[in-house]
């Protein structure tokens, strides 16, 4: 269909039409640019952190503390890699190669979640993260299911039914840290505290210096803001965390009052916003490790995708 | 079939038990075939997700949609008769 002035303005209506009325919009479906845009970002820099997610707890694979924690790792760190697939295979349909956004990655021109920047120094991070940072995501991911592109929502849907494992996995490790000696306890309880401040940065910036949430609001490819998210995650896991009697890094948590379902809504301190954008930035702990990594890894692939090519090429002639 | 040095775009579908219809699950890169079957099993079904998997080179896929040609499916729209509550039944028919 030929693009005038006119039609655009008709297509436009007829998009909005389709978003009031929670039809999903699909890959040939006519979008507006900019709503493109923000997915092409957005589903790219979700599938960048799956991927570079699976560093921090990589490390570990070897120095899993029993074979069945290490089983149970390995698939957890399976399934990321699987959900960076999904993602990127989302990302696709709206008409960048899978390359170009590898290499937007390695460009720098392209973000993936912050909170990988962060080192897991022992094993109850690893609980930590499982719980904290995988919680946080599934709140994030739950909220996403609903998203108004097609691709993107059904992709949610799958990684979802998979997070719970990671999640449950990981509270596990710190429940079962909080049952040991002293000194495991100690080491439960220092991993949260490392871990509760960067779970929380991972719902984004306040809404109000958030600039793209509006559209994205209002295209419904977000359907919850910021903030709304990290209360939600915050009243979930601080009732977890007492449970084993762990504590969160944060003296102003008090109860203020009840939600719909009866349960606490809790008061809590605001996050660091200057270590927030410094990482953003590029000046966490680890930026420039994950990054390299990444690169390395994907140069020392080359000569395998290579070869393949070249036997794709020739089997074409054949 | 278009590529860059990923191989091509393969579409996925599974079938989740016997009897089942093939659900398209969403998409692998492979350089041929046995590789984009065994990439589907392994980023598709790690759960046992299915009894049965697909992939169809995507640029073999044709489609068409309602809202890029919408006289398409229009064919259909006047038909009611070829729905069975458009017919009037006598008083007395117990099941039909
Ligand atoms: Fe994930
Ligand atoms: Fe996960």
């Amino acid at each position: 269909m030929k693009e005038t002035l006119e039609n655009t303005a008709e297509l436009l209506k007829e998009f909005e039409a389709k978003i009031d009325a929670e039809i999903k919009i699909e890959p040939r479906d006519w979008m507006p640019e900019d709503y493109r845009k923000h997915l092409i970002r957005q589903i790219s820099q979700h599938a960048h952190s799956e991927v570079i997610g699976m560093q921090p707890e990589g490390n570990w694979i070897s120095r899993a503390p029993s074979l069945r924690a290490k089983k149970i790792l390995l698939a957890k760190i399976q399934d990321e890699g699987g959900h960076g697939l999904y993602l990127y295979s989302a990302a696709e349909t709206l008409g960048v190669s899978r390359d170009q956004y590898i290499q937007w990655l390695h460009e720098g021109k392209a973000k993936y979640a912050s909170v990988f920047n962060y080192p897991a120094l022992n094993w109850a991070d690893i609980g930590a993260i499982g719980w904290l940072v995988d919680g946080a995501a599934i709140t994030n991911q739950v909220s996403l299911q609903r998203t108004s592109y097609g691709p993107y929502s059904r992709a949610m849907v799958r990684i979802c039914k998979e997070e719970s494992f990671h999640q449950r996995q990981g509270y596990e490790i710190m429940w079962k840290m909080m049952q040991g000696t002293e000194d495991q306890q100690r080491m439960a309880q220092d991993a949260i505290d490392r871990w509760w401040w960067p779970a929380l940065m991972m719902f984004g910036p306040h809404d109000s210096d958030s600039p793209r949430t509006s559209n994205a609001v209002k295209w419904k490819i977000k359907r919850e803001t910021n903030d709304r998210l990290r209360e939600k995650f915050i009243n979930k896991t601080i009732p977890q965390a007492e449970l084993i009697g762990l504590k969160v890094p944060d003296s102003a948590i008090k109860i203020i009052g009840q939600d719909a379902m009866g349960e606490n809504m809790y008061e809590h301190s605001d996050i660091n916003w200057d270590e927030f954008w410094s990482v953003v930035n590029g000046n966490g702990p680890c930026n420039e490790q994950r990054l390299n990594h990444h690169i390395r890894a994907h140069e020392e692939g080359a000569w395998v995708r290579e070869c393949a090519l070249t036997y794709y090429e020739k089997s074409k002639e054949k | 079939m278009g590529t860059e040095n990923q191989g091509p775009v393969w579409e996925v579908f599974i079938q989740t038990k016997p009897g089942q219809p093939y659900k398209h699950a969403g998409s692998v890169h492979a350089y041929d075939k046995e590789l984009a079957i065994e990439n589907a099993r392994d980023v598709y079904t790690r759960r046992n997700e299915g009894t049965s998997l697909w992939v169809v080179p995507s640029d073999q896929i044709v489609a068409v949609s309602a809202s890029e040609t919408s006289s398409f499916f229009e064919p259909a729209d006047d038909k009611i008769y070829r729905h069975p509550t458009f017919y009037n039944l006598p008083d007395g028919v117990k099941q039909m």
